[in-house]
């Protein structure tokens, strides 16, 4: 389980913007009537990309009241899933995974790189508040290891020093291009592949 | 080697694009309206004629599975749901078929949902995988924009919807009942079986729920027929699969290959074999990290099948392979899969919630030399009082890697934690005997 820390400071008020609002009303039609419920983890992620990655408590109870059901459910939802950030994260959010199959390849190689740039500890925001990083669980891709996420984007195949400039340039406000960054074709074998290349060298 | 002709996923590594043309080129949605028409009935028998087995981990016959639904709708609908919350360590073949191919997924789907029933199928996929998800809903409007679903779909008569839903982090949603929570919108915490959610599932309708790798090879199963599927492979194990090879090997890479590959053949001939050297390779983790791991000498001669695997206290799992050389601290790998156990564990069952924690920690102390001889058949107690005493098989999927480490590598663990409480060496503090205590001051 993971444990969470809801923000002392919390704003005041929270409202969907008006074409998160017809998002919202779109995503809750692909449930059966009655079952609005189910709406609720897309809701949070709505509340969350519109709130610079993070849900506030008054946000919760928005979400609660949109989709009729009690203020408890919606806190229980997102203090149970890891994704939902219930204190400030930054915008630019890097979730470095160090599961076995990561750590074995130099995951934490790239924790040094993230402590040494963003911030000492984390979960921290950096100096200028816009960065942070953690450690996470299995993002799900194994054989480009090591590998970070940044927002939404992974960034795969990496080394410290690709970690270092990848995090400078995010910092700078530019846009690094995410995927393998030793140049090979997402997960084929990097040297040798011997399956499908009729369709390769077509 | 499996030939070219006989791989199902010709673009998973992308070389020719996902759209709906190039999908429609290497022969994706040929012949759909004909295989609806052949009846429910065959298609199933065709399922259990090629004998393929969920590839989602558990390895449950496919055609039985659907078998179980109702036959006719009743008073509540049917529902498919496609579970694409793959989260375990080392596997990542699901996230390249929502990528590469998600036109044989929605063509399974549209199949499947003919088969048991459904008109509206929920594809959940893992929070993180963001991208694939916009890719897939990419698909699936190519799909709708052509009539491939939607009212009428692909001209067989029958409405189908397909909805992608997104999880939001958490391990355990990939258990079938704790997903169907999930999508009601609740903490995604494991349901007690029976009911099976073939008779009460999602909203307390049939539901049907399905991996990935297991609906996007239905119709090509379909098109090259049962028989095609059963010659390929071995007995009861039949069919390819997409291996995920990752860990310490010089070309770490997803590859399809022929079920009941020998291990050390798959590792040599696709990933370019162990860093170091075969000799190198201290212990294989055979299907994702919540199969027992295998000692070298295993791996030396062990096929990848389900049942070659289970003979050796392992499984096939999801195929996630993670290689360990002896470079890595073998206690240390462990102990970093059991905090992920502890770390996802949902917390509903005592002793999975306590017992995951309690394995993660005494495993960092042996990785230090910190924990005394006796806890080392401790630790092998606590696994067995998590094995099966849960609702769910996370209890199991945590025990077992523990297990599997003491099983083959115990000697390793006592010769680096090898003293005795302090009680043990006649010294007169009788009521202290937790020797990590005694270590730290003001303990």
């Amino acid at each position: 389980m993971s444990i969470k820390k809801i923000s002392k400071e919390q704003p005041e008020n929270f409202e969907f913007t008006s074409k998160n609002l017809e998002t919202a009303n779109k995503i809750i039609k692909k449930y059966p009537k009655g079952k609005q419920q189910s709406a609720i983890m897309a809701l949070l992620y709505l509340v969350q990309s519109q709130n610079d990655n993070w849900i506030p408590l008054t946000a919760m109870k928005y979400v609660a009241k949109f989709l009729d059901m009690s203020y408890i459910k919606v806190y229980e939802v997102a203090t149970f899933y890891s994704m939902y950030n219930l204190s400030p994260v930054g915008k630019h959010f890097i979730q470095i995974c160090t599961t076995t199959p990561c750590m074995i390849r130099g995951a934490y190689k790239l924790v040094e790189a993230c402590k040494e740039k963003i911030s000492p500890n984390e979960k921290q925001l950096s100096k200028d508040k816009t960065c942070s990083w953690m450690e996470v669980e299995c993002l799900g891709a194994c054989v480009n290891a090591p590998m970070i996420q940044i927002n939404n984007d992974y960034y795969e195949d990496l080394d410290k020093e690709k970690t270092l400039k990848i995090i400078d340039q995010i910092l700078n406000g530019e846009n690094p291009k995410p995927g393998s960054y030793r140049g090979r074709l997402n997960s084929e074998p990097e040297n040798n592949r011997k399956t499908l290349m009729d369709i390769k060298n077509a | 080697m499996l030939k070219d002709k006989d791989r199902i996923f010709k673009n998973l590594y992308n070389d020719m694009g996902s759209d709906v043309t190039s999908s429609i080129a290497r022969g994706d949605w040929s012949d759909t309206k004909n295989l609806c028409e052949k009846g429910r009935d065959w298609i199933i028998n065709e399922i259990k004629i090629s004998e393929l087995r969920g590839r989602g981990g558990a390895g449950f016959p496919t055609g039985l599975k659907w078998s179980f639904a109702p036959k006719e709708i009743g008073t509540k609908p049917h529902y498919l749901v496609i579970n694409a919350d793959e989260s375990e360590p080392g596997t990542c073949k699901d996230r390249d078929i929502l990528r590469f191919e998600p036109h044989k997924l929605i063509e399974g789907c549209l199949i499947t949902s003919y088969a048991v029933n459904a008109h509206i199928c929920y594809i959940y996929i893992r929070g993180e995988y963001f991208n694939e998800g916009k890719k897939l809903q990419e698909a699936i409007d190519e799909a709708y924009k052509k009539n491939l679903i939607g009212k009428n779909a692909s001209g067989t008569g029958w409405d189908f919807d397909i909805y992608i839903h997104y999880g939001a982090g958490a391990y355990i949603c990939g258990e079938e009942t704790a997903l169907l929570e999930s999508l009601e919108g609740k903490k995604g915490q494991p349901r007690l079986k029976p009911p099976f959610p073939a008779l009460i599932g999602l909203y307390g309708c049939p539901t049907i729920i399905n991996n990935v790798e297991t609906i996007a090879v239905i119709p090509t199963i379909l098109k090259k027929g049962g028989k095609w599927f059963a010659s390929l492979g071995k007995p009861k194990n039949t069919g390819t699969k997409i291996f995920c090879i990752s860990g310490n090997v010089n070309n770490p890479c997803n590859v399809e290959e022929e079920m009941g590959i020998p291990l050390k053949n798959l590792i040599e001939t696709h990933a370019g074999g162990v860093v170091g050297g075969w000799e190198n390779l201290k212990a294989v983790i055979p299907g994702g990290s919540s199969m027992p791991l295998l000692p070298k000498k295993i791996c030396d001669t062990i096929t990848m099948d389900f049942d070659s695997l289970i003979k050796e206290k392992s499984g096939l799992g999801t195929a996630g392979i993670v290689v360990i050389n002896k470079d890595q601290d073998i206690i240390k790998c462990m102990a970093r899969i059991a905090r992920f156990y502890k770390h996802e564990s949902c917390g509903q069952c005592t002793p999975c919630r306590e017992g995951s924690g309690w394995m993660w920690r005494m495993l960092e102390r042996m990785s230090k030399g910190e924990a005394s001889i006796d806890e080392v058949d401790m630790l092998m107690d606590v696994t067995k009082q998590i094995e099966n005493h849960t609702i769910c098989a996370f209890g199991e999927g945590s025990a077992w890697p523990v297990q599997g480490l003491l099983r083959h590598f115990k000697k390793e663990i006592k010769k680096r934690n090898n003293f005795s409480p302090i009680i043990d060496q006649g010294k007169n503090i009788p009521y202290l005997v937790d020797q990590h205590l005694l270590d730290k001051e003001n303990a």
